[in-house]
């Protein structure tokens, strides 16, 4: 179906070529899944199959790609349109009308499909994706799952043999990404589409697919293999290979219900040794360097927030989940003083974070926002510090110095823009932490991470609560939250939920428990560092 | 004898509501006489408040209304400060200005008379009163919709418009997430300066969102298209101009009035005939097609013709009784009424009772609660999860 020949893309006044010597072939019927880290060249791979690398994105491709018999070579992508569908990474992005049952019919008006034909297709294609509720509602008021299951609609209305996705479940909290892979899943099944796609969550995705590309970057030759095979070397793998490979299980399990009935053994052993010891909550008299009391928030007449209750001590690393929109943004947002709550109280190191000014905040708050890149205005990284040293009122390097620490080695001379979403983060903390918050909030940091990347994060964030930060999380990320948070909190509706020790609160919970919970469930552990360092200990 | 259930709820052809509310304009364009333009006010406002959904853009009538309020009230300021004397009995005697030499002819200040004060209203009404019909056409047409139905040479035109009406809510989003932003980092978010230093960033974030759409609508097929022949483009080129040229001239002789006949409604015609067969040739180099059109059916007709009947009526009254479309506006008792652009103007209330009913959108819109999905445990779930400290909430 898809078969690249020695397929090579450099991109205009890049001296290293983005993509080389790839040799793939497809078959049809096949979920391949692209895997590598940040910048291994895993979207300009996918941007070939339909022809936006070269005919869009500019550069030179070498070798051949051939699609359902067609040259990309001397078929642009409008001409591919009816045999390969590309999802970009936000859905959003690539919408051209305002109503669900418009954007699906818009692939096919520009195809020239009948009008008899449009309608049949777009009522099937409602059936098959479950939207027929959906078909009259304009596309912002969508939640993301839904959003992402109308991209794949609007593309295979036109009954493409090809469907590419670009980290389509990344930006999706658990549930959305789970309805998300089960539309794949049954498109591959039930239809024969060739699904290729690439992700960096690979605990969601790996149990689905067929066959694994392996990416290396910087110029190694890429891996093909299945599935065990390419997850028993690749150095990015999610933790229940991660598992399997510690306790030498071969093949390597790749499903949870693989794992567990391996671990009937590993669940005996540990069984007998003490839990793994988790920060446990500080019980202080001292005043919450958070306190949130009664807070409601509205947008116009859609509540946000109502009577949340939430108050955080320094040392504390707490987890605020919940579906998209269900207001963990909101209640960052009203930490920072960025919106007047409604009702309640809020402070932050005893002020009302409203009310303080932009130069008092940064003393006392530091927000990532879900986009970094909102807080990068220079054009370069050693101009970015400077300012941040500047605003802080603070000696000139200190920001330098501070990012040296979260990244050695990075070229500060580079366009902020040009970097990898792990260093662009990095660049940010770096920014905020200049003047020494005891109040560190970031808001989905691991969209776009790899694995090496979550695991420097990881380190950090342990670091920040060692030296008595408050740090907050709003994630999706399951595994991040067993790994650092001391705490869970879980919003729904604007309310909170659960608000416990991150033990209790994940393992209970089908949607929150990560890999290796649901593996030796009922036993505590989360991750497999505490399963290795209580193994360790025991022998 | 059954009565006839009534038409099933949908949403009429915006052609239709346009063509309805330029009639009603014409109208009001070529009279002032009051009594006539209430009329016009009326039935627009009438058909308005029992045909508009109950979409964003259905609210914005009352807009309209405000601004002929506005209308009004300048054209009546202007005329006590700068109008000329007319005869009639003196309301007011503001004292005038001496105005140099230079400046002859203009006058401020000075004595204000009824019939000046009504005139200058009446003139006022009769801007307001079209202000109203357009307001009304853009309250019951969806505006995406009319863009959707235009010719399919004109497309790409319509795409852009489309896409540039979904960028501006965006951009004001991205103007408010960076301005955030710059609050985070410890600088001022208010004041002028904070303005100028957002507009880079949220520039740059236009333009990456207008690639990220230029790539998915490539990889979506949009410019398509058969290969069209120097020739007919010329063709093209030269007929669309010509068919605007008429219909400018036509639309101009109709709503003045006192131009030449043949100038207005056969010029009219003529220009839209020749803009039709432009919008012809050109469209057979489009591939495309629409999925599921407005149809045109009995109820656009009868709205399309219950505007023109309005329009007609103004036109027939002209020709029959010329003097009652501009009367003496004062007193108002003795204003009288022509008959043929009255039942001409009532006709256009018509549609008010015979389209179908608009099919509303909160309906659709308003849906039930996802259940909080992650603290119901589902059938099939593995067993594993189920550990002693489950979270579980009643659902």
């Amino acid at each position: 179906m898809i078969e690249l020949d020695g397929v090579g893309v450099t991109y205009h006044g890049s001296l290293h070529p983005a993509l080389s010597g790839v040799d793939l072939r497809v078959e049809e019927g096949e979920l391949c899944l692209v895997v590598g880290r940040t910048g291994s060249g895993k979207s300009t791979l996918l941007r070939t199959i339909n022809g936006l690398v070269p005919h869009f994105t500019g550069g030179t491709l070498h070798g051949r790609v051939v699609v359902d018999g067609r040259d990309t070579a001397n078929h642009p992508p409008r001409e591919l349109a009816d045999v390969v569908g590309v999802v970009g990474q936000d859905p959003r992005a690539g919408f051209v009308t305002d109503v669900v049952e418009e954007e699906l019919a818009y692939g096919m008006e520009s195809l020239g499909l009948a009008p008899e034909v449009m309608r049949r297709r777009v009522e099937e294609t409602l059936d098959l994706l479950g939207l027929a509720d959906l078909r009259a509602r304009p596309l912002d008021t969508l939640s993301g799952g839904e959003r992402q299951r109308v991209a794949i609609g609007s593309v295979l209305t036109t009954h493409p043999r090809v469907l590419v996705l670009d980290e389509p479940t990344s930006a999706l909290d658990p549930p959305a990404a789970e309805e998300v892979l089960a539309t794949l899943h049954r498109l591959v099944h039930d239809l024969g589409i060739t699904v290729v796609l690439a992700e960096h969550r690979l605990e969601r995705v790996v149990p689905f697919a067929d066959r694994i590309v392996h990416l290396p970057g910087g110029g190694a030759a890429i891996e093909v293999g299945s599935p065990a095979e390419v997850m028993a070397t690749s150095p990015i793998a999610p933790p229940i290979v991660e598992l399997g490979r510690l306790a030498g299980w071969s093949p390597l399990p790749l499903t949870i219900r693989d794992a567990r009935r391996r671990a009937a053994g590993l669940r005996r052993d540990l069984a007998e040794l003490p839990p793994p010891t988790r920060a446990v909550l500080p019980v202080t008299d001292a005043a919450p360097v958070v306190h949130t009391a009664r807070l409601a928030v509205s947008y116009g007449r859609t509540v946000a927030l109502r009577g949340v209750d939430v108050s955080i001590a320094a040392g504390e690393v707490v987890a605020v989940m919940g579906r998209n929109g269900a207001g963990k943004s909101t209640l960052l947002r009203a930490w920072t003083g960025l919106l007047a709550p409604d009702h309640g109280v809020v402070t932050v190191a005893g002020h009302d974070p409203a009310r303080l000014s932009p130069a008092e905040l940064v003393r006392l708050v530091a927000l990532v926002p879900q986009e970094p890149a909102d807080l990068l205005y220079a054009e370069t990284v050693a101009a970015e510090c400077d300012a941040a040293d500047h605003d802080a009122g603070l000696a000139a390097g200190s920001c330098a110095a501070l990012l040296e620490g979260l990244v050695p080695d990075l070229d500060h001379d580079r366009h902020p823009r040009d970097l990898s979403e792990g260093q662009r983060l990095a660049l940010v903390l770096a920014i905020q932490l200049v003047s020494d918050p005891p109040v560190v909030l970031l808001d989905e940091p691991t969209r776009g991470l790899d694995y090496t990347a979550k695991r420097r994060l990881v380190t950090l964030l342990r670091r920040l609560a060692a030296e008595g930060r408050a740090v907050v999380l709003a994630t999706h990320d399951v595994e991040l939250v067993a790994a650092v948070a001391t705490r869970t909190v879980v919003l729904a509706d604007g309310e909170v939920v659960v608000d416990g020790p991150t033990s209790e609160v994940v393992v209970g919970s089908p949607a929150f428990a990560p890999q290796i919970a649901k593996v030796v469930a009922p036993l505590p552990w989360l991750t497999v560092d505490e399963v290795s360092a209580s193994l360790e200990v025991a022998s | 004898m059954t009565r006839r259930p009534p038409p099933p709820p949908r949403a009429l052809h915006p052609g239709a509501w346009w063509l309805w509310a330029l009639g009603l304009a014409t109208a009001a364009s070529r009279t002032t006489n009051p009594w006539l333009l209430l009329l016009v006010l009326a039935v627009a406002g009438h058909v308005v408040t029992s045909r508009r959904s109950d979409a964003p853009w259905a609210r914005s009538f009352v807009v309209f209304l405000k601004l002929g309020l506005v209308v009004i009230a300048i054209r009546v300021v202007a005329q006590t400060l700068f109008g000329t004397a007319t005869p009639g009995t003196v309301l007011v005697d503001l004292p005038e200005v001496a105005l140099p030499s230079w400046a002859a002819g203009v006058r401020l200040g000075g004595p204000i008379t009824d019939t000046a004060l009504a005139a200058a209203l009446v003139d006022g009404l009769r801007l307001a009163t079209m202000l109203a019909c357009i307001g009304a056409a853009n309250a019951l047409a969806n505006p995406k919709r009319l863009l959707a139905t235009v010719p399919a040479a004109l497309y790409e035109v319509g795409v852009a418009v489309v896409v540039s009406l979904s960028f501006a809510p965006s951009m004001v989003a991205s103007v408010q997430r960076i301005r955030a932003a710059r609050r985070l980092r410890g600088r001022p978010d208010r004041g002028l300066r904070s303005i100028v230093t957002v507009a880079m960033p949220v520039l740059e974030d236009a333009l990456e969102r207008s690639l990220a759409l230029a790539a998915a609508m490539d990889s979506r097929g949009y410019g398509r298209r058969a290969t069209v022949p120097l020739r007919t483009r010329r063709l093209t080129t030269t007929l669309t101009l010509l068919g605007l040229g008429g219909t400018l001239v036509g639309l101009y002789g109709l709503l003045d009035g006192t131009g030449p006949a043949a100038l207005g409604l056969p010029m009219l015609l003529l220009g839209l005939m020749v803009a039709a067969a432009s919008l012809r040739v050109a469209g057979a180099g489009v591939t495309r097609t629409r999925y599921r059109p407005d149809p045109w059916a009995g109820p656009e007709w009868l709205t399309a013709a219950a505007g023109v009947s309005a329009g007609l009526g103004t036109i027939v009254t002209s020709v029959s009784a010329p003097g009652t479309l501009d009367p003496a506006p004062w007193p108002l008792l003795a204003v009288p009424l022509p008959a043929a652009a009255t039942v001409g103007i009532l006709l256009a209330l018509l549609p008010a009772w015979l389209t179908p009913p608009p099919a509303l959108v909160t309906a659709a819109r308003r849906q039930p609660r996802r259940d909080p999905r992650w603290l119901v445990r589902r059938a099939g779930e593995p067993t594993a999860t189920s550990a002693s400290h489950s979270p579980e909430v009643a659902a």
